[in-house]
C-alpha cells in the first residue's frame, strides 16, 4: 500500500462502505453528548421510533449550563434546569451512560474523555460541539457535529462524510520559556486566518509539537476549529501512551500491549503527501494576546494594536474597525497598557491540571489587583480534586482568585458566570467573539500564565519578565 | 426535511465577514429543548439593545428587507460553534438561502439537514449582489438548485456548485438517517469485526 498520513490511516480503518454516488459512510467509535445540543436529537429518535444503536459507544455529561457554585444546590435558572433534566431523562430512556452533576467524573466533555481513558488513539470521535477537535491530540479523528448529525450517530453509529483535505502544520524548533501551546495555537491562527484551514484536517508535526505534553497537545488541537479546520491531529507517541496507561477505561494487560502496537502504526508514513503544508518557526513566537473579536486578530504581548492602514483587504480593514469599536480600543495602543476588569482561567482549552499548575506558579505569593475579579474554573471534578491535593486552590485563594466547581462556565456564559457590558476580560478560553462571555463583554484570549499575570498586575503583562515567588 | 428546488425572494445584505454562530443566535437562547421558535432570537444582540428595544441601525430592521428570504454576507459565514440553533434561527426567521464567498464546514453541514441552501459565489459576485441589494428597491434573486443558477432578471447571473449527493437530498427533502440505515448489513458487518472495547462495557 502506498504511503499514508495519520489521518488517512484512521479514515480508512473506519470506512463502513463507500456506495456509488453517495459520500462514504464512516463508523464512529465514540460519541460524546452534552445537554445543549442533544435534546432535539433524542426527540428525533422518539418521533421516528428509533433506538440508540450503541449506548456503550455513547457517553454523556453536563457541562455547558451547570453552575460553578457548590454542588448540591439546585440549578437556579429554570430553563437550564429543564435542559439538564431532559438529558437525565433521555440517558435513562435510551440507556446512555451519564456523568451527572453530582458525579466525581463530571466535567467539560472534552476534558473528561481523555481523563477517563475513553478517548484513545486511532478512534473516530464526534460530539455536538465544535471543540471536539481537542481529542485529536491522541491521534484520533475527532470533530464537531450539529444536532441533526448527533441524531444520525445515535441512530446509526455512522456518519456519511465527504473526505476532507489534509494539511500539515510543521512546527520547527522549540517554544521559548513562557511561550505555551496556547500561544502556538494563537500564532498559527494569526498566520493562516480563522478560515485558513476550512475543509482540511490538520496534522501537527515537528519538534515543538513533539515537545508538548498531552495537555499542551490538547490545547493545540482544541483551537484547530478556530482556524476553520475540521479536526486537528497529533500522531501518538510515548508521551501519549504514558498519559493513557492505567486510566479507567484504557485497555489493560494483554489488551494494552496490542493497543500500543496498533497505535504505533498510526504515524504518518515517510513520503506520505499532504494537500497543503504550512511551516511555523516556534522559536519566533511570543506570548500572544487577541485584540479583536475573532481569534485571528492577535499580536504578541509586546506589540501594539495594529493600524487600520496595515490591512490590505478592504473587508479585513472594516472588520478590524468594527472589532476595535466593539472592544473600545485604539489602533497603536501598546497591548501592555490595556487594563482588565476580569480574568477567567478555565474552558476545554486551558483548564487541565498543567494549566492550573502554570497559573498557580505565577500567582504564588502575589495578590490579584484591586480592580480585578478573577476566577479559576477547573475542567473537571477530577482536576479540581487533584489540584486541591496539590494545594493549588490555596495558592489561588490566598492570591484572591475565586476557586469554583467544574464546567464550561465563562467560556460561553450559559451559566451565571458572565461579563457585564463593557467589562474587559483576560480569558484562557478559545473564542473572543462579540458577546461570547456576556453581552457587551470584551474578551482577550491568552495563555493561563498570561491570564494569571494580568489578574495580578491589572493589565496585560509579558510573562517572560515575571518575578516568580 | 423541507425540500429546496427553486426560490425567488428579497435579498438582505449583511455586509460583514466572519459572521459567527454566537452572533447568529446568542447562547442565552440555546437552553430551549425544542427545534422551533428560534427565529425571534436571530442576530439578537444586533437587533435588540440590552433592554430589549430594537436597535436603530441594523439592516434587517429596514422596511425594505422585512420580507427578505435570501441573506447575502461576507466570507466565512457561520464560523464558530457547532450549534444547529443558528440554522434553525435563520430558517425560522424566514431565510431559505444564504449567499457568501465561503462558509464554515459545520454550519454548511447543518444547513443541508434543514433545507437551508448555502450558495458559494466569488468575492466579486457577492460584492455585486450586495451593491444591488443596497441600491435597488425590492431587489430579488432567483436561486435554482436544479440548474445551479442565481439570477436577478436585471443582468446579474451566476452559477454555483454543490456535490451531487447533497443536491439530490436537498431537491427531494430526503432524511439521510433513512439512507444510512439502508446500509444496515454493512454496518452490522463492521461492528462484528470491531466489538465494543472490553473496558467500556463497565460503563453500562
Ligand atoms: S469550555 Fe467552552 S468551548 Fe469548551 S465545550 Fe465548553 S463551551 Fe464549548
Amino acid at each position: 500500500m502506498s504511503a499514508r498520513t495519520l489521518f488517512e490511516k484512521v479514515w480508512d480503518a473506519h470506512l463502513v462502505t463507500a456506495p456509488e454516488g453517495q459520500p462514504p459512510l464512516l463508523y464512529i467509535d465514540l460519541h460524546l453528548v452534552h445537554e445543549v445540543t442533544s435534546p432535539q436529537a433524542f426527540d428525533g429518535l422518539r418521533a421516528n421510533g428509533r433506538q440508540v444503536r450503541q449506548p456503550l459507544r455513547t457517553v454523556a455529561t453536563v457541562d455547558h449550563n451547570v453552575p460553578t457554585t457548590p454542588r448540591g444546590l439546585p440549578v437556579a435558572d429554570p430553563i437550564a434546569a429543564k435542559q439538564i433534566e431532559a438529558l437525565q431523562k433521555n440517558c435513562r430512556e435510551f440507556g446512555v451512560p451519564l456523568f451527572d452533576m453530582d458525579s466525581p467524573e463530571q466535567g467539560i466533555v472534552h476534558v473528561i474523555g481523555p481523563e477517563l481513558g475513553i478517548t484513545q488513539p486511532g478512534m473516530t470521535i464526534v460530539c455536538g460541539d465544535s471543540h471536539t477537535s481537542t481529542h485529536g491530540a491522541f491521534g484520533s479523528l475527532a470533530f464537531g457535529i450539529g444536532t441533526s448529525e448527533v441524531e444520525h450517530v445515535l441512530a446509526t453509529q455512522c456518519l456519511p462524510q465527504k473526505k476532507p483535505k489534509t494539511m500539515q502544520i510543521d512546527v520547527r524548533d522549540k517554544l521559548a520559556e513562557g511561550v505555551t501551546a496556547k500561544d502556538l495555537a494563537l500564532g498559527i491562527i494569526g498566520q493562516i486566518g480563522t478560515d485558513g484551514a476550512t475543509g482540511y484536517v490538520i496534522e501537527y508535526t515537528g519538534e515543538a509539537v513533539r515537545g508538548l505534553s498531552m495537555e499542551g497537545r490538547m490545547t493545540l488541537c482544541n483551537m484547530s476549529i478556530e482556524a476553520g479546520a475540521r479536526a486537528g491531529m497529533v500522531a501518538p507517541d510515548e508521551v501519549t501512551f504514558a498519559y493513557a496507561q492505567g486510566r479507567r477505561f484504557a485497555p489493560q494487560d494483554k489488551d494494552w500491549e496490542d493497543a500500543m502496537a496498533s497505535w504505533r502504526a498510526l504515524a504518518t508514513d515517510p513520503g506520505a503527501k499532504y494537500d497543503r503544508v504550512v511551516e511555523i518557526d516556534a522559536a519566533a513566537l511570543a506570548p500572544f494576546v487577541t485584540w479583536g473579536t475573532n481569534p485571528g486578530m492577535v499580536v504578541p504581548v509586546t506589540a501594539r494594536i495594529p493600524e487600520l492602514a496595515s490591512f490590505s483587504l478592504e473587508s479585513d480593514r472594516r472588520a478590524a474597525e468594527q472589532a476595535l469599536a466593539y472592544m473600545d480600543l485604539q489602533p497603536g495602543t501598546p497591548i501592555e497598557q490595556i487594563a482588565v476588569d476580569r480574568v477567567f482561567i478555565g474552558s476545554c482549552t486551558n483548564s487541565r491540571i498543567e494549566d492550573l499548575r502554570a497559573a498557580a506558579r505565577v500567582a504564588k505569593g502575589h495578590h490579584v489587583h484591586g480592580k480585578v475579579r478573577a476566577m479559576v474554573v477547573p475542567g473537571s471534578q477530577a482536576i479540581k480534586h487533584a489540584a486541591e491535593q496539590e494545594g493549588l486552590h490555596r495558592i489561588f485563594q490566598d492570591a484572591g482568585f475565586e476557586w469554583r466547581e467544574s464546567g464550561c462556565s465563562m467560556c460561553l456564559g450559559m451559566n451565571p458566570d458572565i461579563l457585564q457590558p463593557g467589562e474587559r476580560c483576560a480569558s484562557t478560553s478559545n473564542r473572543n467573539f462579540e458577546g461570547r462571555q456576556g453581552r457587551g463583554g470584551r474578551t482577550h484570549l491568552v495563555s493561563p500564565m498570561m491570564a494569571a499575570a494580568a489578574a495580578i498586575t491589572g493589565r496585560f503583562t509579558d510573562i517572560r519578565n515575571w518575578r516568580f515567588r | 426535511m423541507r425540500p429546496f428546488q427553486k426560490h425567488t425572494g428579497i435579498v438582505a445584505p449583511l455586509d460583514r465577514v466572519n459572521v459567527d454562530t454566537d452572533q447568529i443566535i446568542p447562547k442565552q437562547f440555546l437552553k430551549r429543548i425544542e427545534r422551533t421558535g428560534f427565529g425571534e432570537f436571530l442576530f439578537y444582540d444586533w437587533r435588540f439593545s440590552g433592554d430589549g428595544k430594537k436597535t436603530a441601525d441594523f439592516v434587517l430592521h429596514e422596511a425594505r428587507y422585512e420580507k427578505a428570504t435570501i441573506l447575502v454576507a461576507g466570507k466565512n459565514f457561520g464560523c464558530g460553534s457547532s450549534r444547529e440553533h443558528a440554522v434553525w434561527a435563520l430558517a425560522d426567521y424566514g431565510f431559505r438561502v444564504v449567499i457568501a464567498p465561503s462558509f464554515a464546514d459545520i454550519f454548511a453541514n447543518n444547513s443541508l439537514k434543514n433545507g437551508l441552501l448555502t450558495v458559494r459565489l466569488s468575492e466579486d459576485q457577492v460584492a455585486e449582489i450586495m451593491r444591488r441589494a443596497k441600491g435597488t428597491a425590492d431587489y430579488r434573486l432567483t436561486v435554482d438548485l436544479e440548474t445551479l443558477r442565481v439570477e436577478d432578471g436585471q443582468g446579474f447571473s451566476a452559477t454555483f456548485t454543490m456535490d451531487d449527493f447533497s443536491r439530490h437530498c436537498l431537491l427531494n427533502g430526503l432524511d439521510d438517517i433513512g439512507l444510512t440505515l439502508q446500509h444496515e448489513a454493512a454496518i452490522a458487518g463492521y461492528e462484528a469485526k470491531h466489538p465494543v472495547h472490553a473496558a467500556m462495557k463497565s460503563l453500562g
